[in-house]
């Protein structure tokens, strides 16, 4: 069977984040920027699978700037048989995401999408459920177990307090969670592979689709820095300060 | 604690501006090489150096490696990685495709190796001389040979030493008295060698010891030495380890540094005698062994390199987080962190700007090797080879006396702390600390670079080289650099006045050359550094010009290259006078008067 994995170039995680100056967003020029902790995690998950012979074709897919092609030769280096880049300009927001792997799914027809549960740089966390939706496919979010058996999946859910376990019909969209597995290091012969394989280029408009955000960022400004703290005397007095002057009890 | 995390913007800065990756891409079989697949080697590779190999130097050098019973323990984790390092296929980076490998370029390969040796040096020398004895192999030995041992030695399934040295016979290997006798197709070895850097491991599922010895009827001194192959565990027919051979790790040295590598004490033949299958010809063995020594020095440079930047980022780190006193000329205001102090900034600057230049200048030099060595007009394949030579004792040389200092730095930048052991900082300078002895001393290279290197073609090359160096100065002054500029032709004026005092002396009174050899290695070094980051200023403004330019990176080079010529290239002409007038005092005292 097909899968797709959706790819995110995102800031370094090792990278301490700054605050543009005009407070229009983030400072990515010249950032170091890599795969999003969360796709490796699901194009881990597909390569595994087609390791295991559950799956024959692996396509990853990115949405971004033209520099996302190098993101899609990582995950080619992972794995990946072929990478579709969807090129854009604009900030992809996760309704725009759902709506340009929609389309991708009707072009490519897998029985699986493997998306990150978020990116580390927005954490919407919105754009596998939306694509289900979308797409009237059953869902299965913050996975961090997966078994694919003829036209179903088992999968294990990180709920609050718990584990959920559920089945799904196939085709569905399942969004990964840390525990999934342990993402591979990338092998050298494999970077010299992926450079070899195919690499598509479409924009959102042969698509069909109208990636045009729809939400305004106001303002992005650095969180206050923290004050110092104090001691208490006793748990008497912290009590005392949790009701009265932190209000949280 | 500081994290490694590779430098990948000025790798890659030297590597595709300085050292001119477009004309090594340009050279035969080297097709694939472009600066995406260079970001993709080096970002994976940081990676891998980051989260696998930083993490274990630590411990690695508080554990050191274990003798017991013959057998030795690597330090806990570092199996594990070595195992991760074969898998990922970075063991034949450089290698032959014939026998597995990727055959990139070393100017891919050298910067890697950096990466390596930042992360974790003590691990990451057992690929180097794994590395070492494949060239020497492919170089020499019979196709037989290759088949048996190449894959395997590409692949990193088994790994490589190096044994020259005997107690006796050090710097000097004439004296070296390993016997080997023939035996029907081979020959049995008997001896002992020192200083044989993982020359027993549990890394590995074979070892591949490259031998010095003497054949019975073999001439005195260096032309009666040949060269063997002494596996650990003898192959099978199918090419597995089979029998253990009669070669025994009978200790390993206590250690200044590299601890996490275990430094042994072979011995061969006990029993029998090891198995040894001679390399080439007897009696040419140094010969051979020095085609692989001019790469291992390189190697060995790129060290430096790897120890001043490791050193920098965890000074730097330590600079912006320990908060002691106020600004400077400013009365009451709150505390601040030390990178704040003008002097520490100095330290910071000289490291920086020290490591940056050994990196350009190493990286130059690997991007000579490839075209010394695949260029197709032959008078360019001579002229760089002739360039590499001239090259590589400089890179040797001053890149790990510079990396030394730079280490030594780190500790000061850090005050008390820097020098107890768990703040961290000392660990970089004990493992530098080898960098200028082995493969060679600082010694050894600056009298190869005075006697074959300079003296011996009348100071051709050289002379060539200072000539490029001067025709930056109207380039420089017209971008506005008269620092950099005046910086640079003052240096080179001092440069040029004592490679002639060189030539000039060295045929009648080569001891009062030799006696200076090593101020003018380091002049040449220092002038060489200072070379490379003019050329860095000069295109860090013209790329400054580009619109979408990383401003912040090209500023801090030139804030760099300037700092250099104002801080770095003035001690040359102090070396340069050490040169020409210093000889005689250096031998006027008597062996018998000291």
């Amino acid at each position: 069977m097909k899968v797709l994995v959706t790819v995110k170039r995102v800031i370094d995680p090792y990278v301490k984040v700054r605050v543009k100056p005009d407070g229009s967003g983030v400072e990515t020029a010249n950032v170091k920027m890599t795969m999003n902790p969360f796709c490796e995690i699901a194009m881990e998950q597909a390569v595994r699978m087609k390791e295991a012979g559950v799956v024959t074709e692996i396509v990853a897919v990115s949405i971004g700037a033209q520099q996302c092609q190098e993101t899609l030769r990582t995950a080619m280096a992972m794995g990946a048989d072929r990478g579709i880049l969807v090129e854009t300009d604009v900030e992809v927001q996760p309704l725009a995401v759902a709506k340009v792997m929609k389309a991708i799914a009707a072009k490519e027809s897998p029985r699986l999408v493997i998306m990150g549960k978020q990116a580390i740089d927005d954490d919407s966390n919105q754009s596998g459920q939306m694509l289900a939706a979308l797409l009237g496919w059953p869902q299965a979010a913050f996975i961090s177990k997966l078994e694919v058996s003829g036209d179903s999946a088992e999968v294990t859910r990180e709920i609050d307090g718990g584990l959920e376990k559920l089945t799904i019909r196939l085709p569905a969209v399942v969004t990964t969670d840390l525990r999934l597995n342990e993402p591979r290091y990338v092998t050298l012969p494999n970077i010299m592979k992926a450079k070899k394989k195919p690499l598509e280029v479409v924009k959102p408009d042969a698509l069909g689709v109208d990636v045009t955000p729809r939400l305004t960022t106001l303002k992005m400004q650095e969180p206050a820095k923290r004050g110092a703290g104090v001691k208490v005397a006793d748990v008497k007095e912290l009590v005392a300060k949790l009701r009265n002057e932190a209000k949280v009890i | 604690m500081s994290t490694y995390s590779a430098p990948l913007k000025d790798m890659r800065f030297a590597i595709e501006e300085l050292a001119g990756l477009s004309e090594v891409a340009a050279l035969p079989g080297h097709g694939e090489v472009n600066a995406e697949l260079v970001e993709a080697v080096l970002g994976e590779a940081g990676k891998f150096a980051q989260e696998v190999l930083d993490p274990l130097n630590r411990e690695g050098d508080r554990q050191g490696a274990r003798l017991s019973d013959g057998a030795v323990t690597a330090p806990k984790g570092f199996k594990e990685a070595y195992r991760q390092f074969v898998e990922a296929g970075w063991n034949g980076l450089g290698g032959e495709p014939e026998y597995g490998g990727q055959g990139l370029p070393h100017l891919i390969a050298t910067p890697v190796q950096e990466i390596w040796k930042s992360a974790n040096m003590a691990l990451c020398l057992a690929p180097m001389l794994t590395s070492g004895v494949l060239e020497a192999l492919r170089a020499h030995a019979s196709p037989e040979q290759l088949k048996t041992y190449a894959g395997k030695l590409t692949s990193g399934v088994w790994t490589g030493t190096m044994n020259l040295t005997e107690p006796q016979a050090g710097s000097d290997l004439s004296a070296v008295r390993t016997r080997a006798v023939r035996e029907g197709g081979h020959y049995r070895i008997q001896g002992t060698k020192i200083f044989i850097t993982w020359g027993e491991h549990d890394l590995s599922e074979n070892i591949i010891h490259l031998v010095l010895a003497r054949t019975p009827d073999a001439p005195e001194g260096v032309k009666g030495i040949s060269l063997f192959i002494v596996p650990k565990f003898l192959p099978k027919p199918d090419g597995t380890p089979g029998e253990r051979n009669d070669v025994k790790c009978v200790s390993i040295e206590h250690k200044l540094g590299i601890r996490g590598s275990p430094t042994c004490v072979l011995a061969y033949g006990d029993r029998k005698g090891a198995i040894g299958h001679l390399v080439g010809e007897e009696n040419r063995g140094l010969e051979y062994m020095f085609t692989m020594m001019n790469h291992a020095r390189l190697a060995v440079g790129v060290e430096g390199v790897a120890a001043g930047e490791r050193a920098y980022q965890h000074a730097l780190e330590y600079a912006r987080t320990r908060v002691q006193g106020r600004e400077i000329g400013q009365r009451g205001g709150d505390r601040v962190t030390i990178i704040h102090h003008p002097d520490v900034r100095r330290m910071l600057m000289s490291m920086r700007a020290q490591t940056e230049a050994m990196r350009a200048l190493a990286y130059f030099a690997a991007a000579t090797l490839d075209k010394a060595r695949r260029h197709p007009d032959p008078a360019e394949k001579r002229r760089n080879q002739s360039l590499l030579d001239l090259l590589t004792p400089v890179v040797k040389g001053w890149c790990t006396e510079q990396g030394v200092e730079v280490a030594s730095t780190g500790i000061q930048v850090h005050g008390g702390m820097g020098f107890i052991e768990e703040t961290g900082a000392t660990q970089y300078l004990r493992d530098a600390r080898i960098t200028t002895i082995y493969e060679g001393t600082t010694g050894i290279q600056a009298n190869d670079l005075v006697g074959r290197k300079v003296a011996l073609e009348k100071g051709a090359t050289a002379n060539a080289m200072i000539g490029a160096m001067r025709a930056l100065e109207p380039t420089l002054a017209s971008a506005g650099e008269t620092y950099l500029r005046d910086g640079l032709k003052e240096s080179v004026d001092g440069l040029e006045a004592a490679t002639h005092w060189i030539v000039r002396t060295h045929a009648g009174d080569p001891r009062a050359v030799a006696g200076v050899a090593v101020p003018y290695l380091k002049l040449f070094g220092t002038v060489a550094g200072g070379w490379m980051m003019a050329r860095a200023a000069l295109i860090a403004h013209e790329k400054r010009k580009q619109p979408d330019a990383d401003r912040d990176f090209l500023d801090a080079k030139l804030a760099t290259a300037r700092f250099f010529a104002e801080h770095e290239l003035p001690k040359a002409l102090p070396l340069a006078r050490e040169v020409t007038r210093g000889a005689d005092s250096v031998l006027a005292l008597a062996p018998e008067k000291f």
